[in-house]
């Protein structure tokens, strides 16, 4: 913590391009698409006024945006792309390229929801849909986690062969000013050191890039695939306390809040979780054992982390963004089948909120907690007991 | 043009022996796409970087654990070669600027099919072309998606047989929409370079090449490439057919250089369609009708195609 820093107030979009002009990053491709768009707007600004040495390829779509980053980065390069709900669908295709040719593509995602109906407001409907293309995914919570997480992302990117991702609530994040400390320009490039890619497409060193494969080899390139990705949950955990190290702030895939002796936790992903810290810290002061997890890495899923931290626990209550129609909230199915195989597993509530950008004080919360306790009581558990929070009926 | 003239123009001793599109690979008998891929790559010389999109050229050259390509080689997606090579591109010209690798001559050169081109990557190809990426673009256009058992595309001409414009009693014609005018298309990006090509005129073809990757900034070359098993024809003819294409008007040879037509070769006659079209089974059921309106509109465009020419 020797290093210079320096507190300003910043909407999590600027924080975002600050990373990346840290980073340093030589070709950006992106198409505008709300609330994504002050993320490219100030990387524009900041290319046009030379303090960022990058190409700017405005491409005519979410679809060519990420191409070109997987172009630029097989040629080489640091790459940076963002985008949101239908653009982030629209790149789908896309998307598992990169995490399949080990290619270190570094993204954030403004989450917001899907159409239809049209909605340019926050959910994870769009992040829940990408959840199996293979990338590193974070959730953060604040800017200065926006911040910290795309450096970290380049790192980890970089250094593991896989592309990564952020997600930041789009508007919670996006567009909110927060006062945030961002390190020293030097410091954040010592951080993310020059990185030379073992296989660039260079004439002279021929390589064959996205070879097609019959049934006799495919399944050994996704197995090996799969077998480097589970390594990327260790080498992620060590940046992060390198640099927790460098700049005094601390990330693990599961980060408890209020958790020591909790019997009750909530479950978190992205910008409510700081509600939900609220709601807890009113909750201990009436007298409940109800502690906050924020799960703060989504890919790879952090099993074990998750298994020690609800070890004590009786019952998680766990807020979705999203709906997989039929199937109820999709972080909750995936935090039941995670605890599955635990001798004492607690009970799981799912609940919906926030969909589109609706709001959940905290109040809801609160409600969810007090739902979730007489749901077990009622012995309703069943995935079609998800509750929507907050719909008018 | 006379039979004789067109076999002096062939004259092999002056095309280089270095192969880059290596042999082995498991293109049908008689594949024009396989030649010209060959020809374009002799032209292209090693200082290039090809990006392919999904198609019969990509599988019959890629199979996992092998490669036909002796210079460095990209597959992603079918419909996003444009954005690809334009990424590419973007990521040398940063790195060499930014002292990241020393400087070097690279040219990078994207390949599709019809489809890839004309149908699904569209898009992304206009994209790259309106951005003015210096690149060189080259669509191997066989009419058709042969990769995937011949279906129609929008490249598919009027009155072709295929398995998704099938030939039946109440749809007696096959195809009944007119192939789409690539190269106009380029054209109307105002790219400093568009040419069309043949591999039944390889010395043409990779001429053609050369000025394409030459020029900076975006160029289009789009190579007509028979396919005997979609044109439903034996594959000795491959070369025949290709130049009865250019001879009948059906695919006329020209460049279009800074905007300026240029015609490729002087045809001052042009032969009936119905020589190209009678060595062809996917034709083989059109009407006298048929084939005389297509003989107008070839006539037509040949025309509207001369006079930009200024002749």
């Amino acid at each position: 913590m020797t290093k210079m820093t320096r507190r300003v107030g910043l909407e999590g979009s600027f924080a975002v391009a600050e990373a990346v002009r840290m980073a340093n990053a030589d070709v950006i491709a992106a198409y505008p698409i709300t609330p994504q768009t002050h993320i490219v707007e100030r990387l524009a600004e900041m290319i046009a006024d030379g303090e960022l040495d990058a190409e700017f390829i405005c491409v005519e779509s979410e679809h060519s945006a990420m191409s070109a980053c997987v172009g630029a980065s097989a040629a080489g390069a640091r790459v940076f792309t963002c985008s949101a709900g239908q653009g982030l669908e629209l790149m789908h295709e896309v998307l598992y390229i990169p995490s399949s040719m080990r290619l270190p593509v570094v993204a954030v995602a403004a989450n917001r929801a899907l159409s239809a109906p049209l909605s340019i407001w926050c959910d994870h409907s769009d992040a829940m849909s990408i959840r199996d293309i293979g990338w590193i995914q974070m959730f953060a919570e604040n800017n200065q986690q926006a911040f910290d997480l795309t450096v970290c992302a380049f790192r980890v990117a970089e250094s593991v062969l896989f592309p990564a991702m952020v997600h930041i609530d789009g508007f919670f994040l996006s567009h909110v000013i927060e006062d945030i400390e961002l390190p020293d320009d030097d410091a954040v490039r010592d951080f993310i050191p020059d990185y030379e890619h073992p296989f660039v497409l260079d004439p002279d060193k021929p390589v064959s890039m996205g070879c097609f494969a019959p049934p006799f080899i495919y399944a050994e390139t996704k197995k090996a695939q799969e077998v480097a990705f589970e390594h990327t949950k260790s080498e992620l955990m060590s940046v992060w306390a390198d640099f927790g190290r460098t700049f005094g702030r601390h990330y693990s895939p599961v980060e408890p809040y209020k958790m020591e002796d909790a019997r009750i936790a909530l479950l978190t992903m992205g910008s409510y979780s700081e509600t939900a810290m609220l709601a807890v810290d009113e909750m201990r002061e009436e007298g409940a054992d109800v502690g906050l997890l924020r799960l703060r890495l989504w890919r790879p899923f952090p099993f074990a982390e998750l298994r020690d931290a609800v070890k004590n626990v009786e019952l998680v209550v766990v807020l979705d963004r999203a709906v997989s129609f039929g199937m109820g909230g999709p972080v909750c199915s995936e935090v039941r089948a995670a605890l599955y195989q635990m001798e004492n597993k607690p009970h799981v509530i799912g609940f919906i909120g926030g969909l589109g950008g609706r709001d959940i004080p905290i109040a809801g919360f609160k409600y969810m907690v007090k739902r979730a306790q007489e749901r077990v009581k009622d012995k309703k558990e069943e995935m079609e007991e998800t509750e929507l929070f907050g719909v008018r009926e | 043009m006379a039979e004789e003239k067109e076999e002096d123009l062939f004259i092999p001793r002056l095309v280089t022996t270095d192969e880059y599109f290596a042999s082995g690979h498991r293109a049908c008998m008689g594949c024009g796409e396989a030649l010209a891929v060959r020809l374009v790559c002799k032209a292209l010389g090693k200082n290039v970087i090809i990006v392919i999109a999904t198609g019969c050229m990509e599988v019959v050259s890629s199979q996992l654990p092998w490669t036909s390509w002796r210079v460095p080689w990209i597959h992603t997606i079918f419909e996003n070669v444009g954005a690809v090579v334009s990424g590419i591109e973007s990521a040398y010209k940063a790195r060499i600027r930014k002292g990241r690798i020393a400087p070097k001559e690279v040219k990078f050169v994207g390949f599709a099919g019809d489809g890839g081109t004309s149908d699904i990557g569209l898009q992304a190809l206009s994209g790259a072309m309106e951005r003015g990426h210096d690149f060189l673009y080259v669509c191997f256009d066989n009419e058709a998606y042969m990769n995937t058992g011949i279906q129609r595309s929008s490249a598919t001409p009027y009155g072709a047989w295929t398995t998704t414009a099938p030939v039946g009693e109440k749809q007696p014609l096959g195809q009944m929409t007119w192939k789409k005018n690539m190269p106009e298309i380029a054209v109307a990006h105002r790219i400093p370079y568009v040419a069309t090509a043949c591999p039944s005129y390889p010395l043409d073809l990779m001429d053609k090449v050369r000025r394409g990757v030459d020029i900076e900034g975006p160029a289009y070359i789009h190579v007509l490439s028979p396919c005997p098993t979609g044109w439903r024809m034996p594959p000795n003819l491959t070369i025949e057919v290709g130049r009865l294409a250019v001879e009948t008007g059906v695919f006329p040879l020209y460049e279009v250089i800074d905007g300026e037509y240029r015609l490729s070769l002087e045809l001052p006659e042009l032969k009936p369609v119905r020589e190209y079209t009678k060595k062809q089974g996917r034709f083989r059921h059109l009407s006298d009708d048929a084939i005389e309106r297509i003989q107008a509109r070839v006539e037509a465009d040949y025309a509207r195609l001369k006079s930009k020419a200024g002749l």
